[in-house]
Formats: C-alpha cells, structure tokens, sequence
C-alpha cells in the first residue's frame, strides 16, 4: 500500500482536501437517522482494510500535513504538551505502543529496531531516524510524549489511574475540539467532562468510567464523537477561539458546502503496560459538506441527524448561530430514502 | 451558600473540629469568623495545638483580633496572599504527620490555599474548608493565560489582552482559577454588558 500525503494547509488558505478515496473512507459517525449520547464504545479491533479501523493508528494522506500544523501550534504555544512529573512512565509507554504498532502495520513508512534499551526509529514520511536509549529522556531531542506526538496524528492525552478514577495527568492535545489541556490537565474524568451538558445526568460518565477503568492490556476500545467545524481548521482550541470564532460568520447558503466540515472523533482507549496508564488518542477527521453529500446515505442521514437535534446539543456543539440554515441546505440533499444500518457506504 | 453546578466547580462545607495532634487553619478577613466559630465548638484545649495563618487587609483590624483572642500556639497575620503562601508552604514543610488542614474564606484564598496543601503532599481527606464572604472569583483568561482576582461581573474584561471574558463555572483546581472565555469571539461587535454578580 502506498501513501501519497498531500501537502495541504489547516489555516490561512485552507487548501486541505480529501481525496476520492479520502471520502469514502472517512469515518461516518452516525449509524442511524438520529444522534443522543450513549457510551457507544466497542472493541478497537482490525477493521477492513482500507478503513480508518484497519490499523491501531491510522496514518492517511493527510499526515505529513498535520504534522506541520503541529509544529506551528507548539511554536506558537509550547503548553499544549504537558506532563506532569509522574506521567514519565506512561510517556514511554505510549511512545513504545506507537513505534510497536507503526512498524508492524506501516513497515515501508516506520522502521523500528531495538537491542534491549538501544533502539533505532526511523520514520521515513517525515525524515527521522534517531538512536536513542529507552527509558532515558535525555537521550531523545524532547521529553517522549513530545517526541512521539510530534509523530503521530490526533491528540494523545495520558490518563493516570486512581481512586477509581481517571486523571488527565499528561497531554500532546493540538487539534482539539474547543478544550483546553493547560486548564484541565490534572482533573479527574468527570471534572474534565463536567461542561458537557445533559450526559452527566444521563449516567453516561457514570458507566463509561467503570468500562474505561477495566480497560485490559491487549485489548483496546474505540468510539466515535462528532462535531461541526467551519473550514477545515484542526486547531479549534479555546485559546484560539478569537481566531476561529468569525469564521462562524462566513458561513451563507452559498458557502456551507465548502466552508462547512463534518469533524469527527476516533477516540481510541489502551492500557499500557508498565505504568498502568490509559492512552487516549483523539483523531480528527475532516469532511466537507460538499463531499460528504456525494454519498447519497450519508447526506439523507446527516440532514435527519442535525434536524433532529436536541436544542441543549445545538449549542453545545456550536451551532446555534446556523442551525437553521444547516437544515435547509442538508433537505436538499435528502430526497427522504430510507438508509442502511450502520455507518459505512453502500 | 454556594450551590452545586457542574462537577468541577468546588462546593465547601462547614468547618468542624476534627481528632488531630496539630491543627493548621488558614483565613482571610471574611474566614475569620468561621475560625471564630471552630474554637466554639472544639474542645477546650484545641487552641493549644492550633496554628493560625491568616491573610488580612489590616493586621491591627477586628478581625486580627478576633484570632488573636483565640490563644492559639502560634498566630501569624500576613498583609497579603503571596506573603501568606509562603508561610503555609513553610508551615507544611515542618508539620508532622496527621495535621488536620482547615481553610476559610472566599473562594480565592481557599483554592490557592488549597493548592500549595495538596503539593505538600497532603492527602484531601485532613483538608476542611468553609466559605465565608463574596462570592468574587480568581479567573484565568484562557487566551491570554493571564490571572484576575477579586473578579465580580459577568462578563469581565482581561486586565491583559483586553478581551470580553464570559466567567465560565468550569474550575481548575491546579490552578486554583475559573476559566474565562472571549464571550463575543464570533462577533466583536456584539457588546454583552457587564453585570455584577458575584458578591
């Protein structure tokens, strides 16, 4: 398999695009006509080939890219990846089930080699190849979160365990979707979740904790989240929001199918081994209106979902400023059919 | 009283007096009397182990003296919260075990009190709090990072970058600070007035 990673920007001109493959690929989220929260977890085994759940990190064409919008991220804002001191362990962990995993699903992009601590990573998409002692951080250009961060796409937040409980204790978090790591890191899972609204008294956190506490080795759990994002920006921080937030303004029958983009969440859950940690890697996906309704299922479905939307959601998800708008433009595009179960194409 | 919203802003309770050998309380002027109001109900020679560090606009005021009435070990008065965290993370490095931690008064003084005790290594369970006083809140500008005490309006314009910050309920207790957040961000133009509303 050979990938051809676009250069493509995520800011200014936004010339970020999927290819035709690209869409269809691409990770619908809804399975059915309509969207409430449910602790939609299941297991993050190997999907079909092709598809974004075919490998345990997916590396697609917009890799090389994101990675440079990282790096401008962090130059312009070195707080994005934190850790706290007693995150190290997991830091490594984590850095050692993503070069594991790469080098096995993606062996002509990542190579790696190892003589007990001594090991030898090599990472041809974006021109690394170090030798470093496991373990040893000074022996890497930046602490090990950062280092493999800057390698691998989607956020990645370490959560410590304890007291029953999860702690955001360590983050590489960039492409988010309106959340700040500098603020939350350290909170618990239901202090970080506690904005969300409606979940909290649905139980929803309630039962997610306990299946996440019980996650075991080996054996990693996926869900999907969504969002709407004006333009294919990854960096919709809080920090940024005075950058992104007129972008909302631009926003006209005429512009929602290129200016609109379904953002979707590939949240994926691992132990890891020697710190006992969860690895939560958050991946963004971007589609446009545009391409999203060249699927026919998909455009009846997308239409059914953000019409029926439960007012609390509208804002949460912010798009109350043209929801209405969404609507109509979206029932053009539904000629009422009925859909298939489940999320892919037919 | 302060009314639960969401699970990460703080509610506090009432100080009683706990099986301790040392006892360490921290008030501002407002926490005061809820110290006052401790001693009430402990026992009679609970002063004899008691440390109290206070933060106080007037170190000769009422409220100085209402302490110092108190007879405890040990009284220091501080003119101001950055002189007062430093007593208490000196105070920590010299309590033994089992001190029982007692903290009183608005929300800035409790959170960022609160802060220094747990870096301490001090576990949540020997810590006690009460709030007493205004209900103004320590905010962080989420854009700019900058730090506000003493915040009362809803919105409140950053003292750093200018911006009109909607005082979200969401707290970080690392931080020991709400979260603020350019409410007219998508519009600039919409001026939402400020409401004063935390007293």
């Amino acid at each position: 398999m050979t990938i051809t990673f676009r250069t493509e920007t995520f800011r200014d001109d936004f010339t970020f695009r999927n290819s035709p493959a690209g869409i269809r690929r691409f990770p619908f989220p809804f399975h059915e006509d309509g969207y409430m929260y449910s602790v939609n977890i299941e297991p993050h085994r190997p999907g079909a080939p092709g598809s974004v759940f075919e490998h345990g990190f997916d590396v697609d064409e917009h890799y090389v890219a994101e990675m440079a919008d990282r790096a401008l991220v962090l130059a312009e804002d070195p707080l994005r990846c934190q850790a706290l001191p007693h995150m190290d362990l997991a830091s490594w962990d984590y850095l050692e089930l993503v070069m594991t995993t790469k080098a096995r699903d993606y062996p002509e992009l990542f190579t790696l080699e190892t003589d007990g601590d001594r090991w030898h990573w090599t990472n041809r998409p974006l021109g690394i190849d170090d030798r470093f002692t496991f373990g040893v951080t000074s022996t890497l250009p930046c602490p090990p979160l950062e280092y493999i961060g800057r390698q691998t796409q989607g956020d990645h937040c370490l959560l410590d365990q304890r007291d029953n409980n999860l702690w955001m204790d360590a983050g590489m978090v960039t492409t988010q979707a309106d959340w700040s790591l500098d603020f939350d890191i350290g909170m618990n899972f239901f202090e970080w979740h506690a904005p969300v609204p409606l979940a909290h008294e649905m139980g929803v956190f309630q039962r997610a904790i306990k299946f996440l506490t019980s996650i075991p080795q080996g054996q990693p759990s996926r869900r999907l989240n969504w969002t709407l994002t004006v333009n294919p920006r990854l960096d919709t921080s809080p920090e940024n929001y005075p950058k992104w937030g007129p972008d909302k303004l631009t926003v006209t029958p005429d512009t929602i199918g290129e200016k609109m983009h379904l953002r979707v969440e590939l949240q994926t859950f691992w132990r890891l081994p020697r710190s006992n940690a969860l690895v939560f890697p958050i991946r963004c996906y971007l589609l446009r209106f545009d391409d999203l309704v060249t699927i026919p299922k998909w455009a009846r479905r997308m239409h059914r979902v953000i019409r029926d939307l439960p007012p609390e959601l509208v804002t949460y998800k912010g798009m109350s400023r043209y929801h209405p708008m969404l609507v109509e433009w979206l029932a053009a595009h539904d000629d009422g059919a009925p859909t298939s179960p489940g999320i892919f194409p037919d | 009283m302060i009314e639960p919203t969401i699970l990460s802003r703080p509610t506090y309770g009432t100080l009683e007096p706990r099986p301790g050998r040392a006892h360490l309380l921290i008030a501002d002027d407002a926490g005061s009397a809820a110290i006052v109001d401790l001693f009430a109900r402990a026992p009679a020679d609970f002063h004899e182990s008691a440390t109290i560090l206070s933060v106080t606009k007037d170190l000769s005021g009422d409220e100085a003296a209402a302490l110092h009435r108190l007879s405890p070990a040990t009284l220091t008065a501080c003119p101001d919260m950055p002189a007062m965290l430093n007593t208490l993370a000196g105070l920590l490095a010299e309590a033994g075990m089992g001190v029982q931690i007692y903290l009183a008064g608005t929300e800035p003084l409790i959170g960022q009190a609160m802060r220094v005790v747990i870096e301490a290594g001090i576990d949540h369970s020997a810590i006690a709090t009460e709030h007493r006083g205004s209900l103004a809140r320590r905010v962080q500008c989420v854009h700019c990072k900058g730090f506000m005490d003493e915040v009362t309006t809803q919105p409140v314009t950053c003292a750093h970058c200018g911006l009109s910050l909607f005082v979200r309920d969401h707290y970080s207790r690392r931080l020991a600070a709400f979260q603020g957040v350019c409410i007219n961000a998508e519009d600039q133009s919409e001026i939402v007035p400020a409401e004063e509303v935390f007293r």
